[in-house]
């Protein structure tokens, strides 16, 4: 068990060409996640029973399997039905699928959380439905969430190394790559954990800024 | 092989076949629930280590739950097994891909648990710890018979939803070559070129082994709470 620095300066292009993609997915996985949670938040709410019904079960399927199964599953059932995704986009359909049913949650507490009043006040003010939405309950209800929200796209960057079960080049897969070539496990693994670590000290003072400038959700 | 004549001889053919990989499935069912319920118990135990040293008197404990915690939480589930399971060995310690899932699994969900034990033991409430200094409760004894007691039924729910990531989580040791559910649903695929039987498949038992975790635990709960009428609302 020996420390190579040579072989880690080696290595460290091929890596940040990994951690390129592994952002890059979990930034557009955020953004799905975040659109398809809303989704699911409002058809829950749906007046028509169907919907809301099965959009309850079918993001409680989602939530009750794990992504690496539902990953493989896009990946290799889809192209059957004639739908051919290239990897990354399999895997970022993946995990804003995933993380959007926890994301759900989160826009329900906060839509439940805007007090009854404001519901009422609108409707007094003659506003239609989707104006209620725009334009008074939504922007009462985003702010708190916030925090809730990015602590889940942080839970999604760490689990972005599933990817490279579906050929994404992300950084764990190069690691591996470079492992598997070189037949040197220690540096390419411990630097991917590092990198990790690093990452989410980080995250934990942003995420401790965003408490602090947007309050708490848990209310 | 659905391409053959439809015969009865080549149903039965299909039949068996379907009946062999489903075989296939239900034994990594079993190596599934084996690492879940393994992973669970030292997760668990780790989680009583690591939240109670947190809310320890000395520092040192404090500091070596919190760097515990911090870092299992901090690095992801799939790095820490790969690290246990490719790098230990050049340390000397080689695993089995069962005792390395088990152990990344644990540790991995341990910490989670262990801010939940922290978590509940903090929530229990002042006046119950006044309690125990009046009655001259020793700190260790205080802990066991008044407040664990208490602080358990406030940390079960979560440790329902841990768990239930646990298992979720066990589908990572596919990937260091245990037989798990995942394994065998990509072995299917592989010898077979179906992939919507194999997949659809196991997508469903995994989701009945979360209903029957989410469904045990609320068992646990509603048992638990029965003797304890009054001191919670």
């Amino acid at each position: 068990m020996d420390w190579d620095w040579n072989f880690v300066w080696e290595i460290m292009p091929t890596l940040i060409q990994g951690v390129k993609i592994t952002i890059l997915a979990t930034i557009l996985g955020s953004v799905l996640a975040a659109i398809v949670g809303l989704g699911i938040a409002l058809a829950r709410r749906s007046e028509n029973r169907i919907v809301a019904r099965g959009v309850g079960w079918f993001a409680e399927f989602i939530r009750g399997t794990p992504l690496l199964v539902q990953l493989y599953f896009i990946f290799y059932v889809l192209p059957d039905i004639g739908i051919l995704l290239p990897p990354l986009v399999a895997g970022v359909i993946g995990l804003g699928l995933h993380y959007g049913t926890y994301t759900a949650e989160v826009y329900r507490a906060g839509i439940d959380n805007v007090p009854r009043g404001q519901w009422e006040a609108a409707k007094a003010c003659n506003l239609s439905g989707r104006h209620t939405w725009t334009h008074i309950i939504l922007p009462q209800a985003i702010p708190p969430m916030i925090p809730a929200l990015a602590n889940y796209f942080i839970a999604m960057f760490k689990e972005t190394p599933l990817l490279s079960a579906i050929t994404v080049l992300e950084l764990m897969n190069q690691a591996k790559s470079v492992a598997n070539t070189y037949y040197r496990y220690i540096e390419p693994m411990t630097l991917v954990g590092a990198f990790f670590l690093v990452i989410s000290l980080c995250s934990v003072v942003l995420l401790r800024w965003l408490e602090h400038r947007y309050g708490r959700i848990e209310r | 092989m659905s391409r053959l004549p439809r015969t009865t001889a080549n149903d039965r053919k299909f039949y068996t076949q379907m009946t062999g990989y489903l075989g296939l499935i239900l034994q990594g069912a079993l190596v599934t629930i084996e690492l879940t319920l393994m992973g669970s118990v030292l997760a668990l135990i780790m989680a009583f280590l690591a939240g109670m040293g947190r809310v320890s008197r000395f520092f040192i404990l404090r500091a070596i739950a919190t760097v515990y915690i911090e870092f299992f939480r901090g690095t992801s589930i799939f790095v820490q097994l790969f690290w246990v399971y490719f790098v230990l060995p050049f340390a000397g310690l080689s695993l089995t891909p069962l005792q390395a899932g088990v152990l990344a699994l644990g540790l991995n969900v341990g910490a989670y648990a262990a801010e939940v034990v922290r978590g509940a033991i903090l929530s229990v409430g002042r006046e119950q710890y006044e309690a125990c200094t009046a009655l001259n409760l020793g700190r260790w004894q205080g802990m066991r018979h008044v407040i664990l007691p208490q602080a358990l039924l406030v940390m079960l729910p979560t440790f329902g939803n841990n768990a239930i990531e646990l298992l979720k989580a066990t589908s990572v040791v596919s990937l260091i070559s245990l037989a798990d559910l995942t394994f065998q649903a990509q072995v299917v695929r592989s010898q077979t070129g179906s992939t919507l039987m194999p997949f659809v498949s196991v997508l469903v038992i995994y989701f009945a082994l979360a209903l029957i975790i989410s469904w045990g635990v609320r068992t646990l709960e509603r048992r638990m709470a029965r003797g304890l009428d009054g001191v919670r609302v």
